[in-house]
């Protein structure tokens, strides 16, 4: 065999750029932002330009390090590198930033007396005052929506994933595509046009009446094609090779869906239900036109007005009293913790059922 | 326990796509019959028509006679789900039910059909393992996921959660092309005592494997890509491999195919 004049012949070894280069060349990217920045007057100066200017700079100095040690291949990853991670950086940054405005400014209120007291009788002057009835409100009508939608939207998506055929199946894909893209409004306009004005009459003497309930129902409209959606995925993700299996020991082909299919599905089923629910929770527009909001509190999501958390912070953001906006954050603070925790215990049961 | 397949005319459509033509085919009971023949050639798609499993793909439909010990499978009335229960698979990649526990994949044949009790459950768990060459390695971890074992445990799961139901007809495609060699000998010395209760039907590219388990093998083949795969020729083992009536058989098995 004759040698190879191959262009990449040769040792295996390329030399590489000492381990603390990276970090010198941060820090002196830095050094040399700062001062330009500073003492140079650059643009008017400032800690964000600051940093804008040393990332920069960063890149600059570790290409041409890189390319002049360990050639051009070499450098261009490292530049492709600390790209991704700026990419990342400032995908988090937003996100850290909510997070750390809601807690600095929601905890002043975070009390006993926030949890357990309504807003009934509290006045423009009055500092105290809480989110009891919102929490209900919240709860019941997030609860009865998700009720009415998880085993609509499981049996919807297995019929599209396991039973349908041809155009039906087809044509009810596209309508849930459609759904998935309307307007929270239309929704609450929706219901209330439906609901509140038609149905309810018929059981209330005739007259139109605001309730948690309606409100549920149209959570409900903007949550059945969410979670039919993923649902439908997670199925799709489930390897035929399981349910022939299953067959193959004859069994039939609903035990197949309800005892191997959808128990292996379930980890996303849940991921795909919480985003609903969590997307739910926030909703204001549609809540606010058929629930109408309290400032009391109301057990009942079957009759009268009911308040939730998303429009007590909608109202005490725009209420003219020094102390509502504290309310308005600490209620915030308050939603985002409860969609949290659901969201944690889900995860967890979903694992628990999964083996070890 | 085992039963005899008799298929007369056997044609098998995927769509428009006409898979297999005219398969004529007596199995014995109580046989290994090793189906061979190039990719493409439908020996798949007979073994999945035998316990109608080919009706499961959109558009796939099969004509002709297919019975077990003289019954009909696709006559009209024929329950599909107690056909397979009678004629049991194994496939290609093992696949067992990733949510369930390696007891749990066992019986799951009989939970899924309504058997209830512990005791019956616990019997047939450690007979099917048993039978399966497997119990000695899995008897201590029962309630671990069946996902968690090797390749060739695995398949052999599998085959465990097949006679767990107490077929009378076992049918394997190509069930050890995914594992190594050792795991391959530990299913073939399977497949010859399962012999002894059930009828099987192996589906096999490797020739030495058909030669070795099978007591009779037969030979599929396409005339060309497109056409419809048919039965070339069926006999006993030792024949096809050292003397075989038609000139296609020979060349393949020798490695000359055309």
């Amino acid at each position: 065999m004759t040698t190879l004049s191959s262009p990449f012949a040769g040792s295996l070894r390329r030399r590489r750029l000492p381990k603390w280069s990276p970090w010198a060349i941060a820090a002196g990217s830095l050094g040399v932002s700062f001062l330009a920045v500073y003492a140079g007057g650059l643009l008017g100066g400032g800690p964000v330009l600051t940093i804008v200017v040393a990332a920069l700079a960063y890149m600059v100095g570790l290409n041409i390090a890189a390319r002049v040690v360990e050639g051009k291949r070499a450098a261009r990853n490292r530049v492709a590198s600390s790209l991704i991670y700026s990419a990342f950086t400032l995908a988090l940054l937003p996100l850290l930033s909510v997070v750390w405005t809601l807690v600095s400014k929601g905890v002043d209120r975070l009390d006993g007396d926030f949890f357990t007291h309504s807003m009934n009788g509290i006045t423009a002057f009055d500092a105290n005052g809480g989110i009891y009835h919102a929490i209900i409100g919240t709860v019941q009508q997030v609860a009865i929506a998700t009720l009415i939608t998880v085993p609509l939207g499981i049996a919807a998506a297995i019929y599209i994933v396991e039973y349908g055929r041809g155009k039906l199946a087809a044509a009810i894909r596209f309508f849930i595509d459609v759904m998935t893209g309307i307007p929270s409004i239309v929704a609450g306009l929706f219901i209330l046009a439906f609901w509140v004005f038609v149905v309810t009459p018929v059981f209330n003497d005739g007259r139109a009446g605001y309730s948690g309930f309606a409100a549920a129902l149209a959570l409900s409209v903007l949550m059945l094609p969410t979670i039919t959606r993923s649902c439908e995925e997670m199925l799709r993700l489930v390897p035929d090779a399981l349910r022939e299996g299953s067959y193959a020991l004859g069994v039939p082909k609903w035990k197949t869906v309800m005892r191997i299919v959808l128990p292996t599905a379930l980890p996303g089923i849940v991921t795909g239900v919480m985003l609903a629910v969590a997307r739910a929770a926030g909703e204001t527009a549609p809540v606010l036109l058929v629930a109408g909001g309290s400032n009391s509190i109301n057990f009942n999501p079957f009759s009268d007005n009911q308040q939730s958390l998303s429009i007590y912070i909608w109202d005490q953001a725009g209420a003219a009293s020094q102390y509502a906006p504290a309310r308005a954050w600490a209620a915030a603070l308050t939603l985002v913790g409860l969609v949290l925790t659901l969201t944690i215990v889900a995860k967890l049961l979903a694992r628990r059922s999964k083996l070890r | 326990m085992a039963k005899r397949i008799e298929a007369v005319g056997v044609t098998a459509y995927y769509g428009e796509f006409k898979a297999i033509e005219d398969i004529t085919i007596t199995i014995e009971p109580r046989s290994v019959t090793a189906l061979i023949g190039p990719s493409g050639c439908g020996k798949s798609t007979f073994l999945r028509a035998v316990n109608r499993m080919h009706e499961v793909l959109p558009g796939a439909r099969v004509e002709g006679r297919l019975s077990l010990d003289g019954q009909d499978i696709y006559e009209r009335g024929v329950d599909v789900t107690a056909v397979r229960r009678s004629i049991g698979m194994v496939f290609q990649r093992p696949n067992p039910f990733p949510t369930m526990s390696i007891y749990d994949n066992v019986v799951a044949g009989l939970k899924l059909n309504g058997v209830r009790k512990k005791a019956v459950l616990d019997d047939a768990c450690e007979r099917a393992l048993t039978s399966a060459n497997l119990w000695d390695e899995v008897r201590n971890r029962l309630s671990k996921p069946g996902a968690g074992l090797s390749g060739g445990q695995q398949q052999r799961l599998c085959i465990a959660r097949t006679i767990a139901v107490e077929p009378q007809v076992v049918l394997m495609d190509e069930p050890c092309s995914a594992l190594d060699p050792i795991s391959t000998g530990a299913i073939e010395d399977l497949i010859f005592e399962l012999k002894n209760e059930f009828t099987i039907i192996i589906v096999t590219h490797n020739m030495q494997q058909a030669a070795r388990v099978s007591d009779r093998t037969a030979f599929f083949s396409i005339s060309q890509t497109g056409d419809p795969g048919r039965l070339i020729e069926h006999d006993v083992t030792s024949k096809i491999f050292t003397n075989p009536r038609e000139k296609r058989t020979e060349d393949y098995i020798t490695g000359r195919f055309g």
